[in-house]
């Protein structure tokens, strides 16, 4: 396990170069003079020279792109047009926020999923089966940003006041105003409550694939002998669906929390934005809209990496649940 | 059965409903009646149309052959009372191995096909079909009603009216054009760049291989829509840009699963025979690789269409795609978001028009899969 796990290290730190080269690429073929947004009017040509010069803009491409990388490695993203703050700090602050959302929304997606594809896979060719088939492919197939704002119109603005529903959700935001003076539950209490909206939306895009997956995993899982066999002892229906078969069938759903990392982290930029959850992807769309093209790179880097990184968990548990796995590759 | 082909002449698709071809009959007479109705009632937009831009005759020009063909189509297959024999047989296409018949009793796949033929007829037929004109005010005009802005759907605007009193459901029809046109070019790009690449990695193996491999490996550590906000917020934003975007951050799905096709024929026996017979390199993957490995490509353009749409989408929602006089659905939603309180139809309709032309391209790509693919059942592959 550790040589596996050692090999799929080291194959993802050049993912990772990989994924800073191509940022680089995209920033050094995007027409304009970088140095540009210092230029202030009756400004000297030998200033804006001494500026280029302080940036680093003088030295040759491969200079520039080796210090580039460098930076980037050491977590030193420049600092930020727009606030002057360093691009770091920024990130730093934002981070745990977008973390708290996507494990959040993973958890809800994988169990409604799992649960779902389970029942579609037990009752196979039923109108259930159809129902459920038809609402996965109906919110795979949704905008993430449209069902975001859906969720919006019927939780927070109509649920509480139109229709007369008990619950309502905010529609924006992390914590309600005086959140600092409420106690330790309430904090907690009133966290939750905003999470609600953003978390079900982002899972609810991600639960229809993978319900979709788990579905076909355990229609294969569940034609094997030794289930046959299970049922044959006798054992209750429950028994032999939710831990004989489940278990085999989730082995390969392990590496969608992989394949999904990337659609995860696309849908948190929408459902920031639209909820105003202060995270990576709304940082993100807030430097695009006042050009603070530090930040953006800076993002786009790390959503990146995030990736990388998120693959590489989800195959080191691979390697754990399937033991073939490490011993065919080590 | 004479008197049901003579029924044809006036009605075609007729006949084969009579003889219980209720799919093919149906879709026939529909269409035949439909674009009859709209010939009719839209008489006088077909003369204007004609002396207009190149929009409207190509409107009327779709119209005109997808009636001609409905009819020859029809009266052909009922003459000399062939139907019956050539139904047994069915379409012999090259992409569907298993057949038309396997494709046809997938109600699903049948669905996202009738689905997607119809947003694209749609398109098309824009000018001809849409109730308003998607730019009019009529509440800005001269003594024009205020009540007009934000009104609920009703008979007269189907889906309601927006905050400058435009009909949504024809800047809905209208914006087709931009997120259609968009989705279909972008993945023809991407799609041709990818098999391309696939191709060439797949055949030749060792250093080229791992290069591309290393590359497209880079480029899905990305999530697509963050990697489309950096390149569209550096570039001028243009259609061109919006496109290439895509086409740039998309390639590689059609790559890795093209590589791993040619990778599997070219061990089998018909490519050991091609390489026996002294073919060329280039012979051997263009005329026996390639052509083997497009129902795959099918499948994935398929997909990718669906996905290119509701990326577009998203970028125009964020203020970052293509800035036209009727915008595209991402950018319907992103306007009508500011109503929400007031109008829910602004924001709801364009929406769930990109929810169905996404799901049409879905249903239709898992359909074509099943229908290439003997092994039961549907698969994630993104």
């Amino acid at each position: 396990m550790l040589v596996y796990a050692a090999r799929r290290v080291l194959t993802s730190v050049p993912l990772v170069l990989g994924v800073a080269t191509i940022v680089f690429l995209v920033l050094a073929l995007a027409p304009g003079d970088p140095a540009s947004v210092y230029v202030r009017p009756g400004m000297s040509p030998e200033t804006l020279e001494h500026i280029r010069r302080n940036l680093g803009l003088d030295a040759p491409a491969h200079v520039q792109y080796g210090r580039w990388v460098l930076s980037f490695f050491r977590g030193d993203f420049g600092y930020s047009l727009a606030s002057g703050m360093p691009v770091r700090a920024r990130i730093l602050a934002v981070l745990p926020n977008t973390l708290i959302l996507t494990s959040v929304s993973l958890c809800i997606a994988f169990v409604t999923g799992v649960l779902v594809g389970v029942v579609q896979a037990v009752r196979q060719h039923s109108f259930l089966d159809s129902v459920l088939s038809g609402a996965s492919l109906f919110f795979y197939s949704m905008p993430s940003f449209w069902l975001a704002i859906m969720m919006v119109l019927v939780f927070s603005v109509n649920a509480g006041n139109a229709w007369g529903w008990p619950v309502s959700f905010p529609p924006s935001g992390m914590a309600s105003d005086g959140y600092e003076l409420m106690k330790a539950t309430d904090q907690l209490r009133d966290r939750i409550h905003h999470l609600v909206l953003p978390a079900f939306t982002l899972a609810l895009v991600l639960a229809g694939g993978i319900a979709r997956y788990v579905r076909s995993s355990m229609l294969e899982v569940i034609r094997q002998d030794y289930i046959r066999t299970a049922r044959a002892k006798g054992l209750p229906e429950w028994l032999v669906v939710w831990k004989h078969a489940l278990r085999n069938a989730l082995i390969p759903v392990v590496t969608l929390v992989g394949v999904y990392f990337p659609l995860l982290l696309s849908g948190t930029v929408f459902i920031e934005y639209v909820f105003a959850w202060p995270g990576m992807g709304r940082l993100m769309v807030e430097s695009i809209l006042l050009e603070d093209y530090p930040v953006v790179l800076a993002g786009t880097f790390l959503f990146g990496g995030m990736v990388v990184l998120g693959n590489l968990l989800a195959d080191l548990l691979y390697g754990i649940v399937d033991p073939r796995i490490r011993h065919g590759e080590g | 059965m004479a008197r049901g082909r003579w029924l044809g002449i006036a009605l075609p698709g007729l006949p084969q409903l009579l003889r219980g071809k209720w799919l093919e009959g149906g879709v026939a007479l529909s269409l035949w009646v439909g674009l009859l109705a709209v010939m009719l009632a839209r008489f006088d937009r077909i003369v204007e149309a004609i002396q207009g831009g190149v929009d409207g005759r190509v409107a009327v020009l779709t119209l005109l052959l997808v009636l001609v063909g409905v009819w020859v189509w029809s009266w052909g297959s009922v003459r000399e009372g062939r139907s019956e024999q050539e139904a047994g047989e069915g379409i012999k296409w090259g992409i569907l191995p298993g057949g038309w018949a396997a494709f046809r009793s997938n109600r699903m796949a049948l669905l996202g096909l009738g689905l997607a033929i119809s947003f694209y007829l749609a398109m098309v037929l824009t000018p001809l079909i849409a109730p308003f004109d998607p730019l009019s005010m009529p509440a800005f005009e001269e003594a024009g009603d205020m009540r007009l802005r934000l009104a609920p759907p009703s008979a007269v605007h189907l889906l309601g009216t927006d905050q400058y009193s435009r009909d949504v459901l024809s800047r809905i029809l209208y914006g087709a054009r931009i997120s259609l046109t968009i989705g279909f070019l972008a993945v023809a790009i991407s799609v041709t760049l990818g098999t391309f690449l696939g191709a060439v990695a797949g055949y030749w193996g060792g250093l080229v291989d791992s290069v591309i491999m290393r590359v497209l490996d880079m480029f899905m550590a990305f999530p697509s829509i963050v990697l489309l906000i950096a390149i569209v917020a550096l570039f001028e934003p243009s259609i061109f840009l919006v496109i290439a975007a895509l086409a740039f951050t998309q390639w590689p799905f059609t790559a890795r699963i093209v590589r791993g096709e040619i990778l599997a024929l070219r061990e089998r026996e018909f490519a050991e025979a091609a390489r026996a017979l002294g073919f060329s390199r280039a012979r051997l993957l263009l005329r026996h690789l390639l052509p083997n490995a497009m129902p795959s490509v099918v499948v994935v353009a398929t997909l990718g269409i669906g996905n290119a749409i509701v990326l577009e989408a998203g970028l125009s929602f964020l203020g970052l795609g293509v800035r036209s006089a009727t915008p595209s659905w991402g950018t319907m939603v992103d306007q009508g978001r500011a109503y929400l309180l007031d109008a829910w139809w602004v924001v709801t309709f364009p929406g769930l028009a990109i929810v169905l032309a996404v799901m049409a391209f879905n249903l239709l790509g898992d359909g074509l899969r099943d229908a290439m693919d003997p092994r039961q059942g549907t698969r994630v592959d993104p």
